[in-house]
């Protein structure tokens, strides 16, 4: 059964998936899903504990030994994201029946959960393969069920909104893809440590810095990198809010993970920083993210917006720690991987307790809600601020891992950008917090009440994962720093 | 008692957030809600002198908790300079607290229970940052002082009180994370420490351009010591209930800053790597011109809480430049300083406070002939005057009398001039007010149908903090002790 384990995170919940069609109702789906979130969150602490004494697992697929059969890869790289996706799944869903009873039609609500379920899957499947063709195979599965998961938000700019992430998220795919097969044309192989060894040989063909650059463009179009980053707002903005925090807190995540995946393990470090201009453009796009995203957040009238704004602005930071090259530098963005994961989740999941009493996330119907849902509201507050980066919240620990990263490398200018950057960050987050507190409520709105507990609960359970992990940093940041160390090769 | 002194310096950070819980809890009795405040303050300040008695006795009092970032975490010790600022912070809340009941309670302020949470939750930070052992520690406490006073300053809920916070929590928070932040993370980085260590933490083989680089980044990150160009938040804070002011921009706040640029200097830098450095001459300067402009938009304010606000900003001034000086008498006097200061200024916010409260008036040019019906505030307000200004029979005598030996002893007469001048600017601009006050001369004197003096409990505290500058000035020994004690820490000494 221990032996499984790898393939039983990724099976469970596909199996899970056409169940739910047999439950009918949305309630006892919802426990259903709840619970093949639970059992994967708890294969995910199993696995990562096997990770950290034995070191990466290799699964193979029905006895067939790589490069022939299909590999599962299991390395702490791997088993730190299947923590990240699992409990935030998990804490997420707690929240999902109260929020979709608001936002999504009954009759549509079980198809949510399978939809809700395969993209899980799907994110899972990518992190744990070590089979290229396999990782497009998943991230179809996870895109176009986000894709539809999108569309069944009430707003009717929803489905333009799908429309667009699916057109965009299509094209970076099929670069994807495209990236994948000139490799496969190469060397024959689509095993990802066979593909390790066999592409030095052929590094310096024209066919493999295409493939190369192919699967960056691709990769960068997932993970919203400035300026590819156009579908995101829309699509966080108009998702039912359930969709937008498991999104937030994962998609862009396991995009990340590709990224770092496929420069670090299948091409080497290298190749990857030295093919192209990787190192610079990542740099300079990351930066110019920050600063562009975070600007453009200020500006926003619809706080799902502003903080899908500001998400791409911490994609920035994650590409700029990246960008730096060293273990310092991919240990900041792995920490900020999770960090971030915990606060946008915190954000959006309370934004939903807004779109549940109020019926909109316009700034202008935050009047007063300071005094109304005086705990949402302090969520928010405590999210934002681990946002800017105040000590005590993990926002902190981020900042501060990435800037010394810069330093170390004696990129000062870029450690006073990082800096710099998240001075944005109070003023977009600020502005929700005058409106809330400052104005007073719009006419009308007097019997509006605190959000329910069961919204409540999982909002308060991340905004305390917010501040315990930036008060006990032991686990995040371990797990981070093993993790980009066993990247960079150096025994721990 | 039995309680170790270790226990004792956890229990001044954690009795007040405790005490804000109860104060939550109880919210809805004021009477009970107001014991829990007051019997928090007087406790932590009872805790306070014990810890002052063990210090005196040579016992080294230091506790660690756990670490926040590997090789990082909160540790807590005692020294002298950061006994001085717990003294006076702890001590000042008491009277700010019996000064508050009265005037919140006249003045029916809204959202007490807010109040008395984060005035607790400040306390608090103030402590932690007094007794902090590191830098990074200091931090901390530092950006949770900033967070919890907001709601103190932004109080009114009024859109001059939203821009007024919007100027605090900018300037404050921006500061502190582009330039405090950096020069943290910039010094953990080359000296590998960010503990607090007589004679400095960095080591003869450091490269001064980048010691230099990261002094300024200090001075100009720690903006609540307002060092312009830095200063706007003081003054725009000045929107807050007039006990915020009196013990925030007074006391904790300010004082916050300016200890912190003492804790650098002495403890990161060391008095000596300070003497070296191309930047430190630079900084005096600025601090200087501070002290001066700042001196002159204070004669310019007729709001008399805007124009306590320039006051102190150039009277933080002093004190950096104490710091900076580098030199014993520059740093006793600084040190001095902020306990001079802040029982002058808190007088004369607790009296701006009463004439608010008593009279309804907040521009000076309306207090002519007040005193005939407030004496013992106008009295009380004239005698911290003199303590700010810096004449005996008060205080202030000793703190800038030190202060100017600093510049002497480092032959510093530009800045000497600028601190003489700067102190004749303040009677200009103090002394006036109380001048008229008592003898309103030809002018339309005040309508004086109606006023009386302030609420008993705010006239208390204003009567002790009074004494205070006076019984300093008689009586300056434990403090010019304590501020001896600083560079007489093995390793410190600048011989």
């Amino acid at each position: 059964m221990l032996a499984h384990l790898p393939v039983l995170q990724v099976l469970l919940p596909l199996m899970a998936a056409p169940l739910c069609l047999f439950l009918r109702r949305p309630y006892l789906v919802w426990i259903f899903t709840l619970i093949v979130s639970g059992l994967a969150f708890l294969i995910s602490i199993s696995l990562l504990q096997q990770v950290m004494v034995s070191g990466t697992l290799v699964y193979e697929m029905g006895g067939w030994s790589g490069p022939w059969g299909i590999e599962y890869r299991i390395d702490k790289l791997s088993a730190f994201l299947l923590l990240i996706i699992t409990a935030m799944s998990t804490v997420i869903l707690l929240a999902a029946q109260t929020s979709i009873q608001k936002e999504i039609p009954e009759n549509r609500q079980i198809y949510f959960y399978i939809l809700y379920l395969f993209s899980f899957t799907g994110m899972l499947g990518i992190v744990s393969t070590g089979d290229v063709f396999n990782v497009f195979v998943f991230l179809e599965i996870s895109s176009l069920s986000a894709y539809a998961l999108i569309a069944l938000g009430k707003d009717r700019r929803a489905l333009w909104a799908a429309y667009q992430y699916l057109i965009m998220g299509t094209i970076g795919a099929t670069f994807i893809l495209i990236g994948i097969g000139l490799m496969y044309q190469m060397t024959g192989t689509l095993n990802m440590d066979d593909l390790a060894r066999r592409l030095p040989e052929v590094a310096q063909t024209r066919t493999v810095f295409a493939a190369f650059a192919f699967f960056i463009v691709g990769v960068c179009l997932k993970l919203a990198l400035f300026p590819l980053h156009l579908w995101l707002p829309n699509a966080y903005a108009y998702a039912p809010s359930i969709v937008t925090a498991f999104l937030a807190a994962t998609a862009t995540k396991v995009a990340v993970y590709l990224l770092i995946r496929f420069t670090f393990s299948v091409f080497d470090l290298s190749f990857s920083f030295t093919a192209l201009p990787l190192q610079t453009l990542f740099v300079i796009l990351g930066l110019i993210g920050i600063f562009v995203a975070s600007t453009a957040a200020i500006y926003q009238k619809n706080v799902k917006h502003l903080f899908a704004y500001s998400s791409i602005a911490q994609v920035g930071y994650m590409i700029v720690g990246y960008s730096i090259g060293t273990t310092m530098g991919l240990m900041a963005t792995l920490l900020h991987l999770f960090n971030h994961a915990l606060m946008k989740s915190a954000l959006f999941l309370a934004l939903g307790a807004v779109m549940y009493r109020i019926g909109s996330v316009q700034l202008s119907s935050f009047h007063g809600l300071g005094r109304q849902m005086p705990f949402t509201m302090a969520a928010i507050v405590a999210g934002g601020l681990s946002l800017i980066g105040v000590p005590l919240t993990v926002g902190f620990v981020s900042k501060w891992y990435l800037v010394l990263a810069a330093i170390e490398n004696g990129w000062w200018p870029v450690a006073v950008l990082i800096l710099l950057g998240s001075l944005l960050a109070i003023i977009y987050v600020w502005r929700i917090v005058e409106v809330a507190y400052f104005k007073e409520p719009v006419a009308g709105t007097d019997g509006v009440r605190e959000a329910p507990m069961a919204l409540l609960m999982p909002v308060w359970l991340l905004v305390g994962a917010n501040i315990y992990f930036g008060v006990d940093t032991r686990f995040s940041v371990d797990m981070a720093q093993a993790a980009a160390r066993s990247l960079f090769g150096v025994s721990p | 008692m039995s309680i170790s002194l270790e226990t004792m310096l956890q229990l001044c950070i954690i009795l007040p957030l405790l005490a804000a819980v109860g104060i939550a809890v109880t919210g809805r009795n004021p009477n009970l809600r107001e014991g829990i405040s007051l019997t928090t303050s007087l406790v932590v300040f009872y805790l306070v002198i014990e810890l002052y008695l063990g210090l005196k006795g040579g016992e080294i009092i230091a506790v660690q908790w756990w670490e926040i970032i590997p090789g990082l975490g909160f540790s807590f010790t005692i020294e002298p300079l950061g006994m001085i600022f717990a003294l006076i912070a702890s001590f000042l809340w008491l009277i700010t607290t019996v000064y508050s009941i009265g005037y919140m309670r006249a003045h029916n302020e809204k959202n007490q229970t807010r109040f008395y949470i984060c005035f607790a939750i400040a306390i608090s930070g103030v402590m932690g940052i007094a007794f902090s052992g590191n830098l990074f520690t200091l931090f901390i406490f530092y950006e949770a002082l900033t967070l919890s006073t907001y709601p103190l300053v932004t109080h009114a809920g009024t859109e001059k009180a939203k821009k007024g916070g919007r100027v605090y929590l900018g300037i404050l928070l921006s500061t502190s994370i582009a330039f405090f932040l950096l020069a943290i993370i910039a010094t953990w980085f080359v000296a590998g420490t960010l503990e607090f260590t007589p004679g400095g933490v960095f080591d003869a083989s450091v490269n001064t351009t980048v010691a230099a680089i990261i002094l300024v980044l200090f001075v100009f990150g720690i903006s609540k010591a307002a060092i312009m160009p830095f200063h706007r938040w003081l003054p725009a804070a000045m929107v807050a209930p007039t006990p915020v002011s009196a013990l925030l921009h007074a006391v904790a706040v300010v004082k916050a800053g300016v200890f912190t640029v003492l804790k650098v200097c002495i403890f990161i830098f060391g008095i000596d790597l300070l003497q070296e450095l191309p930047s430190t001459q630079f900084l005096l300067y600025l601090a200087g011109a501070t002290v001066l402009l700042a001196s002159l938009v204070a004669m310019r304010q007729d709001n008399l809480k805007a124009r306590l606000a320039y006051s102190t900003v150039s009277q933080l001034g002093y004190i950096t430049i104490g710091a900076l000086l580098a030199s014993s008498a520059g740093i006793i006097g600084g040190s001095m300083h902020i306990a001079m200061h802040a029982f002058g200024k808190i007088t004369l916010f607790f009296c701006a406070g009463a004439i608010l409260v008593a009279a309804h008036k907040s521009n000076i040019s309306d207090m002519r002939g007040i005193g005939r019906q407030m004496p013992i505030t106008m009295a009380a307000f004239f005698i911290a005057s003199l303590s700010i200004i810096g004449v005996p029979p008060t205080g202030g005598t000793w703190s800038k009398w030190f202060l100017l030996m600093g510049t002497l002893e480092t032959a510093q007469w530009g800045l000497m001039v600028v601190l003489m001048i700067s102190s004749l600017l303040s009677i200009a601009y103090l002394l006036p007010i109380p001048y008229r006050a008592f003898f309103p001369g030809k002018g339309q004197a005040v309508d004086q149908a109606g006023i009386k003096e302030a609420p008993t409990a705010s006239l208390i505290a204003i009567c002790i903090t009074a004494t205070g500058c006076l019984i300093l000035f008689v009586y300056p020994q434990p403090l010019y002790e304590l501020a001896a004690a600083i560079l007489e820490i093995p390793g410190t000494a600048h011989e």
